[in-house]
């Protein structure tokens, strides 16, 4: 074993270990901000062992994409719904919580067994390296180009409803009663899409 | 293109001269640059305060620092002297953990951001591939060390700080990206040695910044936003939030913080540098007066001085660009927090958008010049 496989064994330990712990934390702790924050530990060491896979340009994807953007967004959404609430014990809360647990070690049961039981066919060729850049665009505009552009149309899908859901902008009158309003529901109504004033 | 000089090589055929395996060679030579750069990148920091402040006084009418060391070179040092033996303190109902590890979120990707800038054709510590991506990711990840950095501080000012910069962070990023895009799209590569190389030949005729105006001055308001600069300041805007995010921050790190946006404003304008202004090439290029003054270009000591010119060119032009900065801060107000994410949104990205289709228009219509 010479140094570089010593350095790699050693970094995928770390690595396993930290995405281990923190998704675990992640499901685990109460408080939310908390979970969010391990969320991105969990997703920079995923990236690392994209590193460790030689896969540069996709580590670099993975940290721009679900850290940088998805992350930051969870972070925001729960930063500025900041709603102090204290939500009543419910009763049995370990009957829920132990029927979570059953089905998603099934799930972790099942796909382990999966993984372990399919015959994977493992490439032969060599691994690509930096010009794995190069590669993963010829696939995307060749043989995975369906996907790739129903991925861009789902993309913009998500960005229209955005902004129709934005677009709400009526903020209650004073004196309105809102009390009857359901702890789920917002205060804004959504605006009339054109013309006249709200 | 010649390789010139490769450090790496001589240093390694240096040591096992000396009788040291290649391995244990390459395991000594490993921490060097990396200790290098971060010793260089803590002094660039210093420096461009130094210069903030010097400029500042300048466009203020005042004389500055003057009686710490000549011209008040010896501030920054009392500066981080001061800092580092300040109390660290945590205010009342802060969350400790999140409030340590904001400050190194930070600062540590701005860090790890400057292994790709080269002053040199060897003179970087990797060539990765994905070269100039690298410091898009890693500069999309200081926005969660932000809003950390404003809900652990316990205090509304701080987090409405730390929002605003992580709202104003990730839409300037995207103006940002794609203007690089344009770049790397005319260069064939991400590397940043390819990105220069490409702009090398005709001298400051070559340069990015005559084929890409668009995306040149694109680049500027988004690198200036993304560093928090004056225009742009809002994170921190002391009329309206105190200090930001950074309001309960103190000592150590404040620091990290402090140091962290002024290293993130030098690695912006090396970066700039590196994408517009032709890197380490001068103006007029070195191989052209090689010629004419009869001169092989592969003399060692051409080549040492072709080397240590790279280096002088790739410094003045980035601190160039930060003195340009500073007077900026100095002359155009603050925008309001509105205006500046429609300038993001509804300006900057459709913009950014047409000239990278501009871009690969001309590149198709005209290989020859715009990289085919």
């Amino acid at each position: 074993m010479n140094l570089a496989e010593g350095v790699q064994i050693v970094s995928f330990g770390i690595l396993a270990f930290m995405m281990l712990a923190s998704a675990i934390g992640v499901v685990l702790l109460n408080n939310i901000v908390y979970s969010a924050f391990l969320l991105g530990v969990v997703f920079v060491s995923i990236s690392g062992l994209y590193i460790l896979l030689n896969a540069a340009f996709v580590a670099a994807a993975q940290i721009l994409i679900y850290v940088g953007a998805v992350n930051v967004l969870i972070l925001f959404g729960i930063m500025l719904v900041n709603k102090r609430r204290d939500f009543a014990r419910i009763p049995n809360a370990w009957l829920n919580q132990g029927v979570t647990a059953l089905v998603c070690g099934g799930l972790f049961a099942l796909l382990s067994s999966m993984i372990i039981a399919t015959p994977w066919s493992i490439s032969t060729a060599p691994i690509a390296g930096d010009a794995a850049l190069v590669e993963i665009g010829k696939h995307f505009f060749t043989d995975f180009l369906l996907p790739f552009e129903l991925a861009s149309v789902l993309l913009l899908m998500a960005l229209i409803g955005a902004i129709v859901i934005a677009r709400r902008e009526f903020f209650p009158e004073e004196g309105e009663d809102l009390s009857a309003e359901s702890n789920l529901t917002l205060p804004e109504r959504p605006r009339e899409l054109t013309g006249g004033r709200r | 293109m010649d390789s010139g000089i490769d450090l790496q090589q001589s240093f390694i055929s240096l040591l096992e001269g000396l009788g040291l395996s290649h391995s244990l060679a390459k395991v000594v030579w490993l921490p060097l640059p990396m200790v290098l750069i971060v010793g260089a990148v803590t002094v660039l920091a210093l420096v461009s305060t130094w210069l903030e402040r010097k400029v500042s006084a300048a466009a203020q009418q005042r004389i500055g620092p003057e009686f710490m060391g000549p011209q008040g070179l010896l501030v920054p040092a009392a500066d981080v002297l001061k800092l580092l033996t300040k109390e660290d303190v945590f205010p009342a109902k802060t969350d400790p953990w999140l409030f340590a590890l904001a400050p190194l979120l930070v600062f540590i990707p701005v860090f790890l951001s400057f292994l790709i800038v080269p002053f040199g054709q060897n003179l970087v510590i990797t060539d990765l591939g994905i070269g100039i991506f690298l410091w898009i990711s890693l500069s999309s990840i200081a926005p969660i060390g932000l809003l950390m950095a404003g809900y652990a501080s316990n205090n509304k000012y701080s987090l409405l700080g730390g929002l605003r910069a992580a709202a104003q962070s990730i839409s300037y990023e995207i103006p940002l990206a794609l203007s690089v895009l344009a770049v790397v799209m005319m260069s064939n590569s991400l590397s940043t040695i390819d990105i220069v190389n490409q702009q090398s030949g005709y001298g400051i005729l070559s340069w990015n910044m005559w084929r890409q105006p668009v995306g040149f001055l694109i680049f500027w308001i988004a690198a200036l936003a993304e560093c928090e600069r004056m225009p742009f300041d809002l994170p921190e805007a002391e009329e309206e939030l105190v200090a930001g995010y950074q309001t309960e921050y103190g000592a150590v790190k404040f620091m990290l913080f402090y140091a962290g946006s002024y290293a993130n404003l030098v690695l912006s304008a090396l970066l700039f540098a590196v994408l517009y202004m032709g890197g380490w090439e001068s103006p007029i290029p070195v191989s052209w007066l090689a010629s004419l003054l009869g001169v092989s270009e592969n003399a060692g000591w051409f080549q040492a001085i072709a080397a240590s010119l790279g280096i002088v060119m790739t410094l003045f032009k980035a601190y160039l660009l930060l003195f340009l900065a500073i007077l900026l801060r100095w002359t155009v107000p603050r925008v309001r927090i509105d205006q500046l994410l429609d300038l993001g949104w509804k300006f900057l990205l459709p913009i950014s958008l047409v000239n990278l289709l501009a871009t690969a228009g001309l590149k198709l219509a005209f290989p020859l010049a715009f990289g085919g």
